[in-house]
C-alpha cells in the first residue's frame, strides 16, 4: 500500500514535484496498479534466476582509442542557460 | 489522393518523376492531413530530394521517403518524444539507423507522433495532440508508435521507424492495418533511440507490405559497436520473402485467443490460420502458460528502467527548464510540468519498484517472471517454427474512451508483451477486417528466425487481399 | 615502540583514484586530457548524457583495475556487471552515476604500511569501477551560492574507489596508507597524480563508544590527515561531554580545517542500484595470468632490490623507491658512480631540495648528479659546495661543471689554507686567548675568518682541527 507519505517521499526521490493536495489522487491510482502487480505473488519463483539480459553476452568492450568530441557550441546548443562555456544552474542548497 | 506506395512504386515515380515531386507531394499530404501523425518536418527534405534527383544512384532507398518515430535522434531535426520536455531539443547526433538510412539513399520527411516517451497504447499522451486513426477518425491509430502507423494508412509516408517495447510497432500496425516488425532484441542498434526500457525494446521497421519490411530491415539492422547489446549476426532479409509455406508448423497459443478477446477478431484470426493450412502449413495449439503474468513483470520493469531513463531530464543541459530557487527545486518543477501524467505515473511507479524495501518484492520478481516466460516460448519453439495469433484482443478503440483508466490500456498490450520478456522477433499484418476496421496476425519467430516470420507473413499477404483495403481518400 | 590506541580510533578509507593514465574516458571516447582546456570541450553524447546515447567499457579502464587490484594483493571477481546508482545531482549529467554494487571487480586484498608502532597491515574490503561526475562552480559559497557553473569535462572519466576496512588507528597511519596507495598507483602507471582531482578520499571515522561518522571532500592526503585530527578532537570533546556522537556525513572545509554537518533534505538517498541494461556482464578472471605477467617492480619490492643490489641503507632505499621517477633517476645515476654516495645525495639532499621548490624529478639531469658525486668522490668540492650546486642548478638551471667554475667552489688546496689560518692567527690574538680561557665560541669565530679568507672554499671542519691543534 502506497500511503500519501510514501508518495512524497517518491515525488522527492524522483524529482518530480506534486502538490499536497494531489498526493491522496496519486496514492490512489498508484495503489490500484500495484493491487494488479500483486498477482505475481501467486507464482512460486524461489528457484527461478532473474533474466536481466535475453542473450548471453558477455565482455563487450571497446579498445582504448579516442574518438572526436563535441565542439563547446555544440555541447551547449541545446541550453538556454549558459555562461562562458558552462551550463549554469541555481545554487545547489 | 494520397496514395499507398511499396518501395517499389515509390522508386518507379521517381524514376518517372523525380525524388523531389515525390517528396513534395507526401509533403503536401502531410500539410492538408488532420490525422496529427507528425511532430515536425524535416525542412530539408526537399532539398535532400533534390540532391538524390542530381546523383542517381542504384543505393537501396535511393530518394525514397520515410518517416521517423520522434523517439529516435536525427541531426538537426527536433526530436521530441511527443513532450513537452523536449518540445525545443534537437539532437546534435544521429541515431545508428538514421546514418544507415542516409547511407542508403532514404529521405528523412518527418518525425511521427507517440505516446509520450513511448509510454502509452494510443498514441493519445501527447504533448502536440492525439493522433487518429485513418480507418476512423474517431478511434485511436494504437501506439506508442501511432503516429508511424496512421501516416502509413494515410498516404503520408510510404514507410516508416517506430520502436517496439511493449508492442509499440505491432498495436498501431494492427489498429491501423499495416504491416510492422519488432525484430530479435540486439539486432538492430538501439544507439540514438531515447530508451524507455532498454532490455525490451527494439526499434522497428513499419510498412505497408511485407516484403518492404525486409527490404528496410536489410537496411538497418546489422552490428553496431556503440550499442553494447548489439548482436554480430549477417541476416538477408529479403532472402526470406518466400511465397511458399509449404510444410511450415504453426503453433497457435491458447492463451494469446483469450476470454477478453472480441469475437469477430477471433474468428478472423482462425480463419487466417486455417488459410495458412489451405497454403500448406501445420498447425497445432500449444502452451504460453506464463502469459497472464508477462504484463504485471513487464510493467514493472518497464517503469523501474524508465524511472532511471527519464533522471536525465532535469532541466540543466537540454530540454524544458522551469525556474526554481535552487537546483533541486528547479529540476522537480521542470519534471513535474515537463511530463505529462501517464510518464510521472510510471517513474513515481517505477522509483517506488526499485525502493529500499520492494526492490525484490517488485523488481526482481518481475525479472524472475521474465525466466519463466523465456522458458515458454523455448519451450514452444522445440516444436514449431513460429506462433500466430492474434495481435490485440479488439480492434482500435475510441479516442479518449480509456484515457481515464492507465490499467485498461495496460491491458490492451497483454499479447505483446511477452514477445519483449523473451527477446523474440515478431510482426503483425493485416489479416481482415471487424466493423470496417483492421485486424492484425500476429507471427512470433524464435531468437533471429526473422526469417520463418517474414516467409509465413510473405505466403499469406500474397495469397489474400487484405492488405489491397485502404481508408477511405487514399488510394 | 608501541601505540595503545586509548580512544580505539578506528578509520576506514575510500578512495576515488581518477584513471587518468587511460587515453579515453570510461563509457566513450572522449580524451581524458582535458586538465588544460576549456570547459565542455571534451564531452560527446555518451558523457553529457544526451536522450539515446549508449555507453561502451574501455577494455583498458578494466585491465587497469584488475591490476590495481593484483597489486594490491586482492581477489579478481568470476562475473560482474555495472549498475546503475540513482540520485539527482547536476554535476550527474544522467541522473545516475554507473557504478559497480554487489560485485566489484576487486576485492579482498592487503596493504602494509608503515604503522605507528611497525609494520601495519590494512585490509582492502573491496575497488570498484565507476564513472567520475562533471565539475560544479560555485558562484559564492556552497551554502550561499548565487548559481553554479557545470563543466562536464571530467564527466565520464574512469574511476576506482578503492574502500579500505577500518584499520588504520590514526591520522598518521591513515596519511601513511595514501602515500603507499599513491606511490602504487604510480608504479603501476594507472594514474598521474600531478593531476586536479585525481585522488579524492572519504574517510570512515568512529571512537569508541560513539558512532561513526564520513567525511568528505578530502582532496589532498595532507588534508586527509588534518580531517582526520580535526575530527577526532570533535568527537573527544562531544564524548567527553557525555554527548552521542551521531552516524552523519561531514564535509570538510579545506580552507578553516573543520569538518561540518551536510545533513538536508538534498543529502538523504535512496540510490535504487540495479544492473545497468545497456552493458553486459564481465567476465574477465581469465586474462589475471597475462596482467600479473605485465605487472611493474612494485615499491615494496624495488626496496628490496636496491638494498641487496645497491648495498644501501633501509632509509634511503624507502625514501628512493616512495617516488617512482626518482628511483628510476637514481639507479641511472648509480650505474655510474657509487650508488651508496649517489644514495646519500639523492635521497637526503636532492630529494628534499625538490620538495621545498615543488619541484619533480624532471627538474635535474643524471649527469649533472654523475658529475657531483664524482668530484665529492675526489674530493674536489666541499659538501657544502655541493648542496650550493644542487640549490642552484634547481634554481638557475645551467651544468654542474659551469656553477662549480663560475662560482669559484673548486676546493682550495691545503697550503692556502695554511696559509689563512696563520694570517688569522696572527690577526686575532684576543680570540686565541678568550678560547684558551674557555670561551668554545672564539674557536667558530676563529673558522669563519678563515673561511671568509678563503671564499668559503676550504672545508669548515678541516680548519677546525687545524686551529684547534695549532693554539692547544
Amino acid at each position: 500500500m502506497i500511503t500519501e507519505e510514501d508518495v512524497e517521499r517518491i515525488s522527492w526521490l524522483a524529482r518530480i514535484e506534486i502538490d499536497s493536495s494531489k498526493s491522496k489522487e496519486y496514492a490512489e491510482q498508484l495503489n490500484s496498479i500495484l493491487d494488479y502487480f500483486q498477482q505475481l505473488e501467486e507464482l512460486d519463483t524461489s528457484d527461478i534466476e532473474p533474466t536481466y539480459h535475453v542473450d548471453d553476452l558477455v565482455n563487450v568492450l571497446r579498445s582504448d582509442d579516442i574518438k572526436p568530441s563535441f565542439t563547446q557550441e555544440e555541447a551547449l546548443e541545446n541550453c538556454e542557460n549558459k555562461k562562458d562555456g558552462y551550463f549554469k544552474v541555481p545554487g545547489i542548497m | 489522393m494520397p496514395e499507398w506506395m511499396s518501395i517499389r512504386d515509390t522508386k518507379h515515380k521517381i524514376d518517372n518523376l523525380s525524388a523531389e515531386e515525390v517528396t513534395s507531394s507526401y509533403l503536401d499530404t502531410i500539410e492538408k492531413s488532420s490525422i496529427n501523425a507528425f511532430t515536425n518536418i524535416n525542412k530539408k527534405a526537399i532539398e535532400d530530394a533534390k540532391y538524390y534527383d542530381k546523383n542517381q544512384s542504384d543505393l537501396p532507398l535511393a530518394g525514397v521517403p520515410i518517416s521517423i518515430k520522434d523517439n529516435i535522434s536525427t541531426k538537426g531535426i527536433p526530436t521530441t518524444c511527443s513532450s513537452r520536455m523536449l518540445e525545443n531539443y534537437i539532437p546534435p547526433f544521429n541515431a545508428h539507423v538514421i546514418e544507415k538510412l542516409y547511407e542508403a539513399g532514404a529521405i528523412i520527411i518527418g518525425k511521427t507522433n507517440m505516446d509520450e516517451f513511448a509510454m502509452g497504447g494510443s498514441t493519445e499522451t501527447c504533448c502536440g495532440g492525439t493522433t487518429f486513426n485513418p480507418w476512423d477518425t474517431s478511434r485511436v491509430p494504437g501506439g506508442s508508435s501511432g503516429g508511424s502507423a496512421a501516416a502509413l494508412a494515410a498516404g503520408e509516408s510510404p514507410i516508416s521507424l517506430g520502436s517496439d517495447t511493449g508492442g509499440s510497432v505491432r498495436s498501431p500496425a494492427s489498429y491501423c492495418g499495416v504491416v510492422a516488425m519488432k525484430p530479435t532484441y540486439g539486432t538492430i542498434s538501439r544507439y540514438g533511440l531515447i530508451s524507455y526500457s532498454n532490455s525490451l525494446e527494439q526499434i522497428g521497421p513499419m510498412a505497408t507490405c511485407v516484403e518492404d519490411i525486409a527490404h528496410i530491415m536489410d537496411v538497418i539492422a546489422g552490428y553496431d559497436n556503440r550499442d553494447s547489446t548489439s548482436i554480430k549476426r549477417d541476416i538477408n532479409y529479403s532472402d526470406a520473402i518466400i511465397n511458399d509455406s509449404e510444410g511450415m508448423k504453426i503453433g497457435v497459443p491458447t492463451e494469446l485467443i483469450s476470454d477478453g478477446i472480441n469475437p469477430k477478431v477471433e474468428k478472423i484470426v482462425w480463419d487466417a490460420i486455417h488459410k495458412m493450412e489451405d497454403l500448406g502449413a501445420i498447425w497445432k495449439e500449444v502452451s504460453l502458460p506464463t502469459t497472464k503474468y508477462a504484463l504485471p513483470a513487464y510493467y514493472i520493469l518497464a517503469m523501474s528502467d524508465a524511472s532511471s531513463n527519464l533522471a536525465r531530464f532535469d532541466g540543466t543541459r537540454y530540454g524544458l527548464r522551469v525556474e526554481g530557487n535552487n537546483w533541486h527545486v528547479m529540476a522537480s518543477k521542470t519534471r513535474a510540468q515537463g511530463f505529462g501524467d501517464e510518464v510521472k505515473r510510471r517513474i513515481l511507479l517505477g522509483t517506488y519498484a526499485l525502493s529500499a524495501g520492494y526492490h525484490d518484492k517488485y523488481y526482481v520478481k518481475a525479472l524472475k517472471v521474465r525466466t519463466l516466460v523465456k522458458n515458454d516460448f523455448d519451450r514452444a519453439f522445440n516444436d514449431v517454427d513460429v506462433l500466430m495469433g492474434p495481435t490485440m484482443a479488439d480492434i482500435a478503440f475510441k479516442v479518449g474512451e480509456k484515457i481515464e483508466d492507465p490499467l485498461s490500456i495496460y491491458m490492451t498490450d497483454i499479447n505483446n508483451v511477452p514477445v519483449n520478456l523473451a527477446g523474440v522477433p515478431s510482426m503483425s499484418i493485416p489479416c481482415g477486417f471487424a466493423d470496417k476496421m483492421p485486424v492484425g496476425l500476429q507471427i512470433i519467430g524464435n531468437t533471429f528466425d526473422e526469417s520463418s516470420i517474414l516467409r509465413c507473413a510473405y505466403t499469406f499477404e500474397q495469397n489474400t487481399n487484405h492488405h489491397r483495403k485502404r481508408p477511405d481518400g487514399v488510394n | 615502540m608501541s601505540y595503545s590506541n586509548t580512544d580505539g580510533i578506528m578509520i576506514g578509507l575510500e578512495i576515488h583514484v581518477q584513471l587518468n593514465r587511460l587515453k579515453t574516458k570510461m563509457f566513450c571516447g572522449c580524451s581524458t586530457q582535458y586538465h588544460s582546456s576549456p570547459p565542455n570541450t571534451h564531452v560527446c553524447p555518451v558523457c553529457l548524457g544526451l536522450p539515446g546515447a549508449l555507453p561502451v567499457i574501455n577494455q583498458k579502464a578494466v585491465e587497469s583495475a584488475m591490476k590495481v587490484g593484483l597489486a594490491l594483493n586482492c581477489e579478481i571477481v568470476e562475473q560482474t556487471q555495472f549498475h546503475r546508482k540513482n540520485y539527482y545531482y547536476p554535476d550527474l549529467p544522467k541522473g545516475y552515476q554507473v557504478s559497480q554494487f554487489d560485485y566489484p571487480i576487486v576485492s579482498n586484498g592487503k596493504v602494509a604500511i608503515e604503522g605507528e608502532d611497525g609494520e601495519l597491515v590494512i585490509r582492502i574490503r573491496r575497488a570498484h569501477m565507476e564513472e567520475d561526475p562533471g565539475k560544479l562552480i560555485h558562484m559564492g559559497s556552497i551554502d550561499k551560492s548565487k548559481g553554479t557553473l557545470i563543466d562536464y569535462n571530467r564527466s565520464g572519466m574512469a574511476l576506482l574507489e578503492i574502500v579500505t576496512e577500518p584499520d588504520i588507528r590514526s591520522p598518521k597511519e591513515a596519511r601513511r596508507f595514501l602515500d603507499k596507495l599513491r606511490n602504487i598507483l604510480e608504479y603501476l602507471d594507472v594514474f598521474d597524480s600531478d593531476l586536479e582531482g585525481a585522488m579524492r578520499v572519504d574517510a570512515n571515522i568512529s571512537l569508541q563508544g560513539g558512532d561513526r561518522t564520513e567525511i568528505k571532500n578530502i582532496s589532498s592526503h595532507k588534508g586527509a590527515e588534518r580531517a582526520l585530527l580535526y575530527e577526532i578532537m570533535r568527537q573527544k570533546n562531544l564524548l567527553r561531554r557525555g554527548e552521542i556522537v551521531t552516524m552523519e556525513t561531514r564535509h570538510f572545509d579545506e580552507a578553516r580545517g573543520v569538518t561540518t554537518s551536510m545533513r538536508s533534505k538534498e543529502e538523504e538517498h535512496d540510490y535504487r542500484y540495479f544492473p545497468e541494461p545497456d552493458l553486459v556482464p564481465l567476465r574477465v578472471k581469465d586474462r589475471t595470468e597475462k596482467l600479473l605477467q605485465e605487472l611493474p617492480e612494485l615499491p615494496d619490492a624495488k626496496k628490496e632490490r636496491l638494498i641487496s643490489q645497491y648495498s644501501i641503507s633501509d632509509m634511503h632505499a624507502k625514501a628512493l623507491v616512495s617516488n617512482l621517477k626518482i628511483a628510476n633517476f637514481y639507479e641511472e645515476v648509480a650505474s655510474e658512480v657509487n650508488p651508496k654516495v649517489a644514495a646519500t645525495w639523492i635521497a637526503d639532499v636532492l630529494k628534499g631540495e625538490l620538495n621545498y621548490r615543488d619541484l619533480t624529478i624532471d627538474a635535474c639531469k643524471v649527469e649533472d648528479i654523475v658529475q657531483l658525486v664524482t668530484m665529492i668522490m675526489e674530493n674536489k668540492i666541499t659538501d657544502r659546495s655541493a648542496v650550493e650546486v644542487i640549490r642552484t642548478l634547481l634554481d638557475s638551471g645551467g651544468n654542474c661543471m659551469e656553477i662549480v667554475e663560475k662560482k669559484g667552489l673548486v676546493k682550495v688546496e691545503d697550503n692556502v689554507v695554511e696559509q689563512a689560518v696563520d694570517d688569522v692567527l696572527g690577526e686575532n690574538k684576543n680570540a686565541i686567548n678568550d678560547y684558551l680561557n674557555g670561551k668554545e665560541q672564539s674557536l667558530n669565530f676563529l673558522v669563519g675568518q678563515v673561511m671568509k679568507k678563503t671564499r668559503g672554499r676550504a672545508d669548515p671542519m678541516i680548519v677546525r682541527d687545524i686551529i684547534a691543534n695549532r693554539i692547544k
